[in-house]
């Protein structure tokens, strides 16, 4: 199990090297998404004028403080608390968001189902498991907030955040069909059967 | 429990047993706003206790780290000032009225939500909360009946009671009911419990507090089951037979392996919470409410004394 350090954004062949179990901290730049940005951009047809190629993307809805736009600042946006949000209910946007957008890494809390795995294994991504609700941590890792993008569905608008060591992530789906989730919920099933006979329910 | 002193509360002579406690919405608008914020910022003891009770215990080598993680944040948040949590949750208020207490009701209801309003927009916080239908955000945590407020009453003298719980809603989606028969016994609503908690998984933020409701109409199991998702670690369910399924299923929930954040390990729950209510002859209901590892709450107790600030 290694630890990879990579500055964003990547090549298929760097995410491809990265297999279940594997440590990851990013670098430079990481976008924040969310239930409604891929609702407006996937089935309303909006499109974003970030490039989204090789990047990755957070399950996210931060809160924010407004601030004057700037030089380096162009979102007017400082960073309150940005932490992750649960996965499951995005995954019908994985497939969509790597195919047209080229994303090559989620990150969430939760897991992806058996599509994100056909996805990252057919197009070349993973899934990074970040603590869900360490926010004031993960906070500690944004540098700025420096764009954003449909800003009308704030706070649910696509963040470009500057980042610095962010992580350590845990790979927990990769592109060789490889997922802790799938392990950990079919291992759940095999114990549930001795769970219920030691309540007298089976 | 710290103790703040508060204009508005209190007016009259504390000595005087007999004149009741007059509480001001404006009072109730401050600890409304002030209760939002601190619970976003500051775990209590009991759930900083069951961190503690499941980092000892852990075995499995990745559920540590999580866990440590877990509890490094609630230390950089309370060292930052910075809430634990990104979700600032749908906010409940849960209002406990004493005896000999003098309020208006109505006013208390729209300084709890001028209070939530100025807490969003003051510190700020983000805003969670969106029409149903049109999804569209005021940007002051309240909606049409949000923030949700529940009333009750109790038998302690000159008192009122306010408590705040951010509810999150990753753990909040992780909300089911089902209408068993009694044919279908206990032994269904133990697999009923076992078998959402398998389904949640990793998606409701575990380690998790499971509340379950047995009983009553269909809307009042399910809200049992939140009485007792966010009822503090330790506490015990006051029906025997309830206390028993508590001891029963928190042991079975942590048998699965499904562990911090559904990857793997011992500490799938901090414990399974059960409340229970009369039900009618032909039903046997179950419900299940998930609390995430950010098991948020923070009160305010208004007496003669003053104001006190808890959890």
């Amino acid at each position: 199990m290694a630890h990879h350090t990579l500055h964003m954004p990547i090549t298929e062949d760097q995410v491809r090297a990265l297999r279940i179990g594997d440590t990851v901290t990013l670098e430079d730049l990481l976008f924040g998404i969310r239930d409604a940005t891929q609702i407006h951009m996937f089935d309303h047809g909006r499109r974003t004028t970030f490039d989204l190629r090789g990047h990755a993307v957070i399950h996210t809805a931060p809160n924010l403080r407004k601030v004057e736009r700037s030089g380096t600042n162009h979102s007017g946006y400082e960073a309150v608390c940005v932490g992750t949000t649960t996965s499951d209910r995005m995954e019908r946007f994985t497939r969509p968001l790597m195919e047209r957008e080229g994303v090559r890494i989620i990150i969430g809390k939760g897991g992806l189902r058996e599509g994100s795995l056909d996805a990252f294994r057919d197009l070349g991504g993973v899934y990074l498991a970040v603590v869900g609700g360490a926010a004031a941590l993960e906070t500690t890792w944004i540098e700025a907030v420096e764009d954003v993008d449909l800003d009308d569905l704030n706070p649910e608008s696509l963040y470009k955040f500057r980042i610095k060591g962010f992580g350590p992530l845990l790979v927990a789906m990769d592109s060789h069909g490889g997922s802790l989730y799938a392990t950990v919920n079919a291992e759940a099933a095999r114990r549930r059967q001795a769970v219920l006979e030691k309540l007298g329910a089976a | 429990m710290t103790l703040m002193s508060k204009p508005g509360v209190a007016p009259q002579d504390a000595q005087d047993d007999a004149a009741p406690l007059r509480v001001e919405p404006d009072a109730i608008e401050e600890a409304a706003k002030l209760l939002y914020i601190r619970a976003c910022k500051i775990l209590p003891d009991d759930i900083k206790a069951g961190f503690a009770r499941l980092d000892a215990s852990e075995t499995d080598g990745t559920a540590r780290t999580i866990l440590a993680t877990m509890i490094e944040n609630i230390g950089v948040a309370e060292r930052m000032d910075n809430l634990l949590c990104q979700d600032t949750g749908i906010p409940i208020f849960n209002v406990l009225v004493g005896r000999n207490v003098q309020v208006d009701g109505w006013a208390l209801k729209e300084a709890i939500a001028r209070g939530t309003a100025r807490a969003t927009r003051e510190h700020p916080l983000r805003s969670s909360v969106v029409h149903p239908i049109t999804r569209r955000n005021e940007h002051t945590s309240c909606g049409e009946r949000v923030p949700v407020i529940n009333i009750d009453f109790t038998d302690a003298e000159r008192e009122l009671r306010i408590e705040m719980i951010p509810k999150g809603s990753g753990s909040e989606n992780g909300s089911f009911l089902q209408m068993l028969i009694p044919a279908d016994g206990v032994a269904a609503v133990k697999r009923f419990v076992v078998d959402r908690v398998i389904q949640a998984g990793g998606k409701v933020c575990p380690p998790t507090i499971v509340g379950v409701g047995v009983g009553g109409t269909s809307d009042l199991c399910m809200h049992l089951a939140k009485i007792a998702a966010t009822r503090p670690l330790g506490s015990r369910c006051t029906d025997a037979e309830g206390a028993k399924l508590e001891v029963e299923l928190s042991e079975a929930v942590n048998s699965l392996g499904i562990g911090p954040q559904g990857l793997g390990g011992d500490s799938t729950a901090f414990a399974v919470h059960v409340e229970t209510a009369g039900t009618h002859i032909t039903m046997n209901p179950v419900a299940v409410n998930i609390q995430c590892h950010s098991a948020r709450r923070a009160s305010a107790t208004f007496t003669p004394a003053g104001v006190a600030i808890g959890f």
